[in-house]
């Protein structure tokens, strides 16, 4: 009995430990089972995104045709009330999750990062808001891949 | 330990306009030195905070190119703001930097 107790003791102690040295971070961890999946829909799914609707209030900024496929610039912005967080998907990179972005107290809907894409493929967006998802595309042509060597 | 993030903030209006520059190889584990494949190594969280509350945070994957560039905006920041941002890859190595949110100019 004794033992019990100490043995929920001491996970308590360490789960506390955990949040303290973690205090700010809102993400889950890091979630493996998406980054490893080979299709967007297997990365979606692993995410807990179910059903996404289209959506006219995403703006993905991208170069129709990206010269060097190592650094292609993408600039997604929500115009959509309440949006927690964007997903990024690189539909025909070998595993297309390549991230997702958080936003809270005061952060606008809005990132720009810099991706490897392999070759020409869609770059879809998945936008939560308000315990919904939304989603848009946009076609990315690449001259040079960016995965190679 | 890794070289020092590059962090710019410029207020336009009242929001932050946060630019950062991460020095990091992000290697995907299918690029080949020599015959052999290069192993995985590349940043996996990423967050900032605007005097010390969280208001950006990221989960990213191997597909983010080398020495990667995010931007992102906060609304409500003045002058003198402090922004930091700590990154975190998959070996465990770690790096934070902060700089303050200069106003117009």
């Amino acid at each position: 009995m004794i033992q019990t107790r100490r043995t929920i003791t001491l996970g308590l102690v360490a789960a506390l430990g955990a949040v303290l040295l973690n205090p700010v971070r809102a993400l889950a961890a890091w979630n493996d089972g998406a980054f490893k999946a080979r299709s967007t829909m297997d990365g979606m799914k692993a995410l807990g995104i179910s059903n996404p609707q289209d959506s006219s209030d995403i703006v993905i900024r991208a170069p129709e045709i990206a010269e060097n496929g190592a650094v292609v610039p993408i600039d997604v912005t929500s115009n959509i009330p309440g949006t927690t967080s964007i997903s990024v998907f690189i539909e025909k990179n070998p595993f297309p999750y390549t991230g997702s972005f958080e936003f809270a107290a005061g952060a606008v809907p809005f990132v720009h990062l810099r991706a490897k894409v392999g070759e020409s493929t869609p770059v879809r967006v998945v936008v939560a808001a308000g315990g919904k998802f939304y989603t848009a595309a946009k076609d990315v042509k690449v001259t040079i891949g960016g995965c190679g060597g | 330990m890794a070289d020092p993030m590059k962090i710019r903030a410029t207020l336009q209006g009242d929001v932050a306009d946060v630019r950062v520059l991460m020095a990091h190889p992000m290697e995907t584990g299918q690029r080949k030195q020599a015959g052999k494949v290069v192993p995985l190594h590349f940043i996996q969280t990423i967050t900032a905070t605007l005097n010390g509350k969280q208001v950006f945070a990221a989960d990213i994957s191997q597909a983010i190119s080398r020495n990667p560039v995010f931007a992102f905006k906060v609304k409500g920041a003045k002058a003198g703001d402090k922004i930091a941002i700590t990154w975190k890859d998959n070996t465990g190595d770690t790096r934070s930097d902060e700089t303050t949110v200069r106003g117009d100019s």
